[in-house]
């Protein structure tokens, strides 16, 4: 007897996150509320903080931009049913491929030095996530295994090219050359002053078209199609003559290549140079993002936003109450992450019976259910 | 380099070794029992700050472990319900859990004692004191076997004693008695476990249990032996590395000694090498800090020998559909 039914595709899709969303700033509530502030001025700064004015959107949406990335990233994966929990050394690594042709080429115009730039990042951090979806294709070693590891590996890498390679012999501080301002992606302030002195720039275009281009790739091409077989059942995949290692492969050099644009935004939108650790997490931000918006584009356009605007308004928070500091947003990150991605079971169960009461086609079905269970 | 500057690198292996070997052992008891454990950093971290503030508020080491030991059960726990009970994704749970911990510690931190995220400096008594073994200072004039019994063998913390009793305690668990018999079986097949009577459920808690009080040594001896007080993210993703020996020693309690010693002795070494020449080659202090990851991916990918973890791992028991 299967007296479960699925919940309805929009309760799962918003009504679900949004309970666990609900949930977690409860809980990041009472975490506000223990340490003797209060939890309602905190949002009403928060939402000041990253939508009141055009320098805070301006924040708003340059963290949102890195947090599309990464997010597509893990969506991307996930689609295809693998966790890529290395985001955050996949962007960092591209960093490498960024500012190179960054250098190279800002001599020239922004037009230029932008897309090869692009395809550079893109090339460096698609290359960190093959190797890991390699081995998982070809020697079976755990994908999210070897991405943890390869984030570390990534960490030591980039401290010794810093450090050894690109740091130029007069500067003490362990970053690269300066871009000149030709090879750099410009800023929306230029062109709208409303941003103020916000960092957020042209990068923010690669993102939306990134979200479009992901729609496409997954639900309307046949390689979209193969991923989600394999995805859903390998072995049926398998069977229906798709190539599993070869979609492990590609799927993780894509899911990479996004993490990678983080590497635009950062060293050629807003740094300027190459800084150690630019990515800041940003690769873990994509985990809540993607799980937020349900490995979707529009979910996750969405939880961009939303861990976009918690980051912005987090850093005025600590401004305005002292006695909260933005890890508080780490804090809530991780309870979103929680609720909806490994406690999930808390409330699907529940809604999934209470959708059966309620909905008219499958009432009597619940009650012929429901009888039978006490009658036996 | 004489005999005195390699008992030091060793001495130093020890120390950083034993962190490594607490949270590699209490990873072993979830992973053997079936459930992925990448959040051994989060119950590190979060132990080793609740270990640091009760010890400096208190001025009592014991009570400041009591309190990291009962922090990471809990985070442990928090992590079990989600995994075992609602059958949660358990890689995720993971994640969550270090994020959890890396967040709450600092801003706890900064909230309750305003220093940055570091707890106040430890007073008289709330760290604890290396131990001398009897007749370390007799015997340590006894050419070679002196100095080793008396500089690397004594004088260390407690937790370091503990730890390494911890192998032969897990080695007997694991391979001597029914529960660790019962354990290795649901890590490897929960069905046959639970056809023969067994709580799958509870087994796995118990081994979750046990992993929590585990890592909660581990992350009080960052606090509260090592250093004195707990700073920022102190545990400086040891917890991966843990993770990453547990699975070099192919999930089994000697061998994790081993690696957890090879580990130690590469980071003592890196710290030492800061700038030393090779044949003329300045080796980078990076490639040394790379090298356990490195390793761990090569054996993974079975270049060298295979590493195939607990058959059931990562998949919740669901008893019937």
């Amino acid at each position: 007897m299967s007296a479960r039914r699925p919940i309805p595709r929009w309760a799962d899709i918003a009504l679900l996150p949004a309970i666990n969303l609900l949930l977690a700033f409860l809980v990041s509530g009472l975490v506000v509320l223990l340490v003797g502030e209060n939890p309602f001025h905190a949002i009403q700064v928060i939402i000041y903080g990253a939508f009141g004015y055009g320098e805070g959107l301006g924040y708003t949406l340059y963290y949102a931009t890195n947090f599309i990335f990464t997010g597509l990233a893990v969506a991307v994966a996930a689609q295809a049913g693998l966790f890529n929990i290395g985001g955050d050394g996949q962007a960092y690594v591209a960093g490498l491929g960024a500012v190179v042709v960054a250098l190279a080429l800002d001599q020239t115009h922004w037009l230029i030095a932008m897309p090869l730039a692009v395809i550079a990042a893109g090339a460096v951090g698609g290359f960190w996530a093959f190797v890991p979806g390699w081995l998982q294709a070809k020697r079976g070693s755990h994908v999210v295994i070897t991405t943890i590891m390869f984030n570390f590996i990534a960490a030591a890498l980039m401290v010794y090219m810093v450090n050894r390679v690109l740091k130029p012999a007069s500067t003490m501080a362990p970053e690269s050359e300066t871009i000149e301002v030709a090879g750099r992606v410009p800023q929306l302030r230029q062109f709208f002053s409303f941003f103020g002195y916000s960092p957020v720039n042209l990068s923010i275009v690669i993102a939306v078209l990134a979200l479009i281009g992901v729609y496409i790739l997954v639900w309307h091409t046949k390689f979209g199609y193969a991923m989600r077989v394999l995805g859903a059942n390998p072995t049926a995949s398998r069977y229906a003559g798709i190539s599993n290692s070869k979609m492990i492969m590609i799927t993780m050099t894509i899911s990479g290549a996004l993490a990678g644009m983080v590497a635009i935004n950062e060293v050629m939108g807003v740094q300027n140079r190459l800084v150690l650790d630019f990515v800041a997490g940003a690769g873990f931000v994509g985990i809540a993002v993607a799980l937020m918006g349900r490995n979707h584009p529009i979910g996750i356009l969405l939880a961009a936003l939303l861990f976009g605007a918690l980051y912005q308004g987090g850093q005025e928070l600590q401004f305005v109450i002292p006695g909260i500091t933005r890890e508080m947003i780490v804090v809530i990150q991780a309870l979103v992450i929680l609720f909806t991605g490994a406690m999930e079971g808390l409330f699907r169960p529940s809604l999934e019976r209470a959708f059966m009461l309620f909905s008219p086609e499958q009432k009597a079905d619940a009650i012929a259910v429901s009888t039978a269970k006490s009658e036996s | 380099m004489d005999i005195s500057s390699v008992l030091s690198i060793l001495d130093a292996t020890i120390r950083l070794s034993t962190p490594l070997l607490l949270a590699c052992l209490a990873g072993l008891y979830s992973e053997r029992a079936g459930l992925f454990d990448i959040g051994l950093e989060g119950k590190m971290l979060a132990a080793a700050f609740a270990a640091g503030a009760v010890a400096a508020i208190t001025g009592s080491a014991w009570l400041g472990l009591l309190a990291g030991l009962a922090v990471s059960l809990s985070t442990a726990l928090l992590q079990g319900v989600a995994a075992i009970t609602l059958k949660g994704n358990q890689l995720i749970a993971g994640v969550a859990i270090n994020m959890l911990a890396a967040g709450m510690t600092t801003f706890l931190g900064q909230t309750w004692f305003s220093q940055g995220g570091r707890t106040p400096p430890l007073p008289e008594g709330g760290r604890f004191e290396p131990i001398t073994l009897p007749f370390a200072n007799e015997l340590a004039s006894v050419p070679v076997l002196g100095p080793i019994y008396a500089d690397l063998i004594s004088g260390h913390y407690i937790l370091v004693y503990i730890a390494f009793i911890m192998v032969g305690v897990t080695a007997y668990v694991l391979y001597r008695t029914r529960f660790g018999l019962r354990m290795r079986a649901v890590g490897e097949n929960p069905k046959a476990v639970d056809t023969a009577g067994i709580s799958v459920v509870k087994l796995r808690y118990q081994a979750v249990i046990i992993t929590g009080l585990l890592a909660g040594l581990a992350g009080a001896y960052f606090s509260i032996a090592q250093g004195s007080g707990f700073g920022n993210n102190m545990t400086a993703g040891k917890g991966y590395i843990a993770l990453a020996a547990l699975i070099f020693a192919k999930w089994k309690p000697v061998p994790a000694m081993f690696t957890c010693l090879l580990f130690g002795f590469l980071d003592a070494l890196q710290i030492r090498l800061q700038g030393a020449q090779l044949g003329g080659i300045e080796i980078p202090v990076q490639a040394i800090q790379a090298l356990p990851y490195l390793l761990t991916v090569i054996l993974l990918a079975g270049f060298i020998g295979k590493a195939v973890g607990p058959k059931a791992g990562g998949v919740p028991y669901t008893k019937e559909r």
